[in-house]
């Protein structure tokens, strides 16, 4: 049953995604370009996903625990540290440079393109050195 | 050029704010695109793999379920060269695992809980973004 509602909720996602215009590297751009083409369309996505999930959220976790699980899973740490904020800043300059972000990058490869596939292999590739290293440095 | 789409922008937001509302009310789990990739990555991957899988194979067939129902071909404008989309993509992969949460993650989940966290990785990679995209539009670009 998990593995039903997990499928049904990726391609909810994904659609979502692909009817935004966020798996599109140009409007990605624009939406940051507020010196030259800007396109504030992206603003509406998170405004789209915020108005839903936020007050979800509030009366989810009014229950116990969710439907077909033990508990909640969510992050505790509170810690503002450097690798979240390094991480977060690096991230930013590659999705300024190719537009394209983790949850959009395999809604993008279903339409077939190229690029996408090719920005996606390097980033598990980076997703992987940096698990390699950050285990072995503990 | 890229048209202003706010209707369709907030309706394709609401569709993933209800999947990332079904991760949490059936499964208890965060829909961070990168958590979820990343966890089943080398080295230690998670043992819990058939739900992720499952999701990540969902955005996958996404695109393909969206033109056949629906008839909405979505539009994909690549905005750099293969060089450049290879160095970007490893970029990508390192910040988010680094930072723990991507567009998804903290941007949508983290925010929807006001996570300190989320609320400052989301700042400043909105920050990062937007100065790489002046760099390379306006001071590479031109």
């Amino acid at each position: 049953m998990t593995i039903i509602i997990s499928l049904i909720a990726g391609i909810v996602f994904g659609s979502g995604i692909l009817i935004s215009g966020m798996t599109n590297p140009a409007k990605v751009q624009n939406f940051f370009d507020l010196a030259g083409t800007w396109d504030p369309s992206l603003a509406f996505v998170m405004g789209g996903a915020l108005l839903i999930t936020a007050p979800s959220y509030y009366l989810l976790f009014k229950m116990n625990k969710p439907l077909l699980a033990d508990k909640f899973n969510v992050p505790e740490n509170k810690n503002i540290d450097t690798p979240l904020i390094g991480g977060a800043a690096i991230f930013g300059i590659g999705w300024g440079i190719t537009g394209y972000c983790p949850g959009a990058i395999l809604p993008a490869i279903g339409t077939g393109n190229s690029g996408a596939v090719l920005f996606c292999v390097a980033m598990l590739t980076g997703m992987m050195a940096t698990r390699l290293i950050r285990s072995n440095s503990h | 050029m890229t048209t202003f789409s706010p209707i369709q922008s907030l309706f394709g937001g609401a569709l993933i704010g209800l999947s990332v509302v079904m991760l949490m009310a059936f499964l208890g789990r965060i829909a961070g695109s990168s958590g979820i990739i990343g966890s089943l990555l080398p080295p230690n991957p998670v043992s819990e793999k058939g739900w992720r899988i499952a999701f990540l194979a969902g955005l996958t067939i996404s695109a393909f379920l969206l033109v056949n129902v629906t008839g909405y071909s979505p539009t994909i404008q690549n905005v750099t060269t293969e060089p450049f989309l290879i160095a970007g993509g490893i970029i990508v992969g390192v910040g988010v695992t680094l930072s723990s949460g991507c567009t998804s993650g903290h941007g949508i989940c983290g925010l929807a809980r006001l996570s300190p966290r989320s609320i400052a990785a989301t700042l400043t990679f909105m920050a990062s973004t937007a100065a790489t995209v002046f760099i390379v539009k306006h001071l590479i670009g031109e």
